[in-house]
Order: structure tokens, then sequence, then C-alpha cells
């Protein structure tokens, strides 16, 4: 009596042993199914789509024809092209003196007793919660020719500032200085994370080699922070090749873009993306641009990826 | 530790850059409010008057040239949309990849994983012709979702949960509990401030998002407030205190939002940081 009942529930638990992972499967499939689901209709295929589309040729009323490789070709030889990826990438690359100063800033506020760090944080943050297009639009106004803050401070030095959005020879600095301005606290506080986690050790160790604090800080915190300043720039880069709502609120939202004399020195890959795919719904065209924007991110990441090597620490 | 503390000298030259770089920080936005506040003529003298005149009617005319109120509630129903979609499929994305054991996981992980790496203009043209083959644009639901499904928010909760301890767990399912019941009433409630962060940073982007609203909703009643703004400064280039008093009441939700949950959103950006 006791041995069967003994053998039924060994038997019982090996069935339920069996049956469970099958049953924790079928649960991890349901699981994940929305967000699978999700990316799958909305991103995934999405990708795939585009790829195609490159390779066609859309009508005015819809439809479009396979045409091989002919958007590739006439975008090696587009002078606009040319010009959005020089644009692009003069923006990246000025865009990384951002880096540096977010080190130097949060090396200032992760001092040992500094009072008042949350009200620096909280203003350096400021910009970054701030909507882009809002930030934009103030931007644009500081930067006015004639009544412009900027404009108006230097003209109380005797300096009569140029019309910087719309001036050919300013527009690019400019922009660059507002995308700095607009990201220096996201960086800022990764970096300050970094920081938060190098051992103290180390830095108690060189004061009692008598290391001063600058001294401490080429030697300790800068290469023990490489992998940290490593992500930001991967990520800086990342976002600056991708640059849109700054540029398209600074050269005045669509309409009127194209009357603003810097906007060859301004327009960039993805803004020429917009332009493409639906203002002219020349989609055939701008799926290549977006594929080749594609490349070019995948490039730089990759060359960074090779570059670190040469700068980055890892313990 | 007496090493460590200034001397009161060097703490004064800290103060003095940080507080200048504050001041970089914060000018533009008081010149922002201070501009709001003055009719257009005052606003472009020269030189300047720096004394807010407590011109109002620049804010009544914003809501007069925009359906201004209609454009704050589809943004805040498409921030809240997507918020709420993003923690919950997420959240059930993430505890399935960390917890289960399932045959595929890691290839499907890696599947998920690979959107992240894709710019996302390379989404925008197919998902306007799904949208506009469903006859969903000029929408909410264009503008909410796409929006609802994101594999940053299952990477970021899945480490996450990876972190959390199993005890609780293996208890529960001791006493019978399902992966259901062990991942509402145990995993949820541990992961709430993985959750926050999270809502934290899709409030953030999605409030501040231009391409997609601006592309699929072109309708002004149907806008967000970013696009409305574009919008409106595409018709009303110069009229300068109209459109700070405009950009200002867009971006102060978000502001207040950010200031009331400072400590979240420092913590939902380190945790951007953290998957390096």
């Amino acid at each position: 009596m006791t041995t069967t009942a003994g053998s039924r529930a060994v038997r019982a638990a090996r069935v339920e042993k069996a049956r469970r992972p099958r049953a924790e499967a079928l649960w991890g499939y349901a699981f994940i199914a929305p967000t699978g689901l999700g990316l799958a209709i909305f991103y995934l295929w999405p990708v795939l789509q585009t790829a195609y589309f490159s390779f066609t040729e859309w009508g005015a009323f819809g439809g479009h024809t396979w045409t091989g490789l002919d958007n590739y070709t006439r975008l090696l030889g587009d002078p606009e092209v040319g010009r959005a990826v020089l644009n692009t990438l003069t923006y990246t690359a000025l865009g990384l003196v951002g880096i540096p100063l977010a080190i130097v800033f949060a090396a200032l506020l992760n001092r040992p007793g500094l009072r008042g760090v949350s009200v620096y944080r909280t203003a350096f943050f400021l910009p970054v919660v701030t909507m882009p297009v809002a930030v934009a639009m103030l931007w644009r106004w500081l930067y006015n020719g004639d009544y412009g803050l900027v404009n108006q401070v230097l003209a109380t030095v005797g300096i009569d500032g140029p019309n910087w959005i719309a001036d050919p020879a300013t527009a690019m600095y400019a922009l660059v200085v507002v995308g700095i301005w607009s990201s220096i606290g996201y960086n800022l506080i990764i970096f300050l994370a970094g920081m938060q986690a190098i051992p103290k050790e180390l830095y108690e160790a060189a004061s009692l080699d008598g290391a001063g604090r600058v001294r401490q800080f080429f030697s300790i915190t800068l290469p023990m922070l490489s992998p940290t300043a490593f992500f930001v720039s991967i990520v800086s880069v990342i976002g600056s090749l991708q640059l849109f709502d700054l540029v398209f609120v600074m050269t005045g939202s669509g309409q009127s873009a194209r009357a603003n004399p810097a906007y060859g020195r301004l327009q960039t890959v993805v803004q020429l993306f917009y332009e493409r795919a639906f203002v002219t719904n020349d989609r055939g065209y701008a799926a290549a641009i977006v594929i080749a924007l594609l490349v070019l991110i995948a490039g730089l990441t990759i060359l960074q990826f090779r570059l670190q090597r040469r700068w980055v620490h890892y313990v | 530790m007496s090493d460590h503390r200034m001397s009161d000298r060097r703490a004064f030259g800290v103060h003095a850059v940080l507080v200048a770089a504050s001041l970089a920080m914060v000018v533009p936005f008081v010149w922002q409010v201070v501009t709001s506040l003055k009719t257009l003529s005052d606003a472009t003298r020269v030189p300047p008057t720096f004394l807010p005149e407590g011109r109002w009617d620049n804010y009544a005319k914003v809501f007069d040239l925009l359906p201004f109120g209609e454009q704050f509630v589809n943004t805040v129903v498409m921030a809240a949309g997507r918020v709420v979609g993003q923690v919950l499929f997420c959240s059930m994305a993430a505890y399935a990849f960390a917890r289960l054991r399932f045959p595929g996981r890691n290839v499907l992980f890696g599947v998920f994983l690979s959107v992240l790496m894709v710019p996302p203009q390379l989404f925008v043209i197919p998902q306007y012709q799904i949208m506009s083959s469903l006859g969903w644009l000029n929408s909410l639901q264009a503008i909410i979702v796409p929006g609802l499904f994101s594999a940053f928010g299952v990477f970021l909760l899945r480490q996450f949960f990876l972190g959390l301890p199993r005890e609780l767990e293996e208890a529960a399912r001791l006493d019978g509990a399902g992966p259901v019941r062990i991942y509402w009433s145990i995993m949820l409630p541990l992961a709430r401030p993985g959750l926050v962060a999270l809502s934290v940073l899709v409030l953030l982007w999605a409030w501040n998002d231009l391409f997609w609203p601006l592309v699929v909703n072109t309708d002004p009643e149907k806008m967000t407030l970013s696009a409305g703004l574009a919008s409106l400064q595409g018709q009303y280039q110069t009229d300068y205190p109209v459109l700070m008093a405009g950009s200002l009441i867009a971006s102060l939700p978000v502001i207040a939002v950010f200031v009331f949950l400072q400590r979240q959103f420092i913590q939902g950006i380190a945790h951007t940081g953290s998957k390096g």
C-alpha cells in the first residue's frame, strides 16, 4: 500500500519534472510575444523593406518599380548628398569637444566636500530635459543678428556680431555650440557615475606617495575613466550623425529653410532624408540615403572600436 | 581625510568656474522667460531692456494661433501610452529573458538587441506605409503604437532583473506559484526602481520626439507639441515673444517632472551609461 503510493508519488514527480520545463518554455514565449511581435512588425521587417526600397523608384501616384543600383549611382554623384555628409561629419567631429569639457566639469563636481553639487548638476541637466524644438527656437532668437542677446552682449565690448545662424562662415560653429550646450549635462552624469566607481584606495595611495590633485586626475581619473569616455564617444558620434531636430528648427522648420543663405552649410543627412522621403516623396532615393547613413554609422563605430586599443584602459 | 578637504582659495576657484558654466546653462532660459513677457517692439529694441513686462497676452496668442490645448492632450496621451505600454511589455519580455528557460532564448535576445543597433530612420518609411494602409495617419494610434515596443527597455530591465536575488522566487515556486504570479507579485515590485527609471526615460523621449509625429500627423489638431511648435515657427518666423511663450509652455511639463523626480532621472540616465 505504502509502496504503491510511494512509487505513484515518484512517478507523478517525474511527470511533473518533465512537464515543468515545457510549461516554462511556453510561458517564456508568451511573455516575449507582445514585444517580439511589435518589434518584428514595426522594426525588423521595416529594415528589410527599407533595404528593398533603396533599389526602387517611386511613382507620383504610389507604386514603385525595381531600378537596381540606380539610386546608389545617383547618390554617389549627387553634390547635395556630398554636402550633407560633409556637414554631418563636420558637426560630429566638432561636437567631440563636448566630451573633454564634460570630463572637466564632472571632475570639478566630483571633488570631495564641494558644496552645492546638486544645484550645479541641475543647471547642467536643464537643457538635456528641454524639448529640442524649444532649445533650437530659443537659440535662434539668441543668435538673431539684429536683436539677439549674443550680439547685444558683444556690442557692449564693441564687437559687431554676425547673423550667426544665417551666415555661412559661422552657422556650423553656432550649431555645434548649441549641440554641446544641450548634451553636456547628459555626458556629465555618465562621467560622474564613472568617477564614483573608481576605488578610493587608488587616490589614497597616490596622495600618500605625494601626488597632488592635478597629477591624480591625469594618472588615475583619466585612465580609469577611459572605458566610460569610449562609451560616451560611441554614443555621441552615433547621435551626431543622426542630427535632425536642432538643425530642422534652426533653419526655419522646413518652409523657409532654403531661404537661409547658410542652408548649404547646415543641412544634415537626416534632414536631406526627411526632405526626399516626405517633402518631395522620392522614397526610393530616400531609402538609399538612410542605407548610406547606416553604412556611415557602422563604419565610424567599427573605426572607434579599432582605435580603442590605443587609448582605452581596461582593468 | 584632511588633505582631501580643499583650501578656501581652491574651493573659490572651483566655484567660480562652476558658477560661470551654470550661468551659461541657465541665462538662455531666463532670457526666454523675459522675452515671452514683452511686446514684439520691446523685444526688438537696441539696447535691450532686461526686465520682463508682464505681457501675458503672448501666451494667450499661442492658443489662438495653434490648437495648443488639443496638442497638449495629444502629447500627454502619447507619452502616457508609450510609458504604460513599454513598462508592461518590456518588463514581461525582460523577465522571460532573465529567468525563464526556453529553447532559442539567446538567439531571440540577440535578435531583439539587433534592433538597438539600427538607426531609427531606417524604420520610418515602412512604418509610415503601415500607418497609411491602416488609415491611421493623423491619429493618436499612429504616434503611440510603434512606441509601445522597445528593445532598449527590454535590455535595461533584463539587466535589472538579473541583479535581483532569487530566494523570494524560489520560495514562491515551492509554494506552487506559476510564472505569471511570480512575475506580477514578486518581480515587478522588486524591480520598481528599474521600472521608474525606464518610465522617466520613455516620458522624456516621447515628450520631446519630433521626427515621427511630424511625419505621421500633419493635421494641426492631431499634432504633438513639438511638431506643433515647429509648425508655429514655420509660419511666424520672427514673432519671437510668441515663439518663446509657446516653447516655454511646451517644454515646462517635462522640466517640472524632472525637478520632482530628479534622482530617478539621473539614475535612469546613468543606467543608459552602464550598458557600455
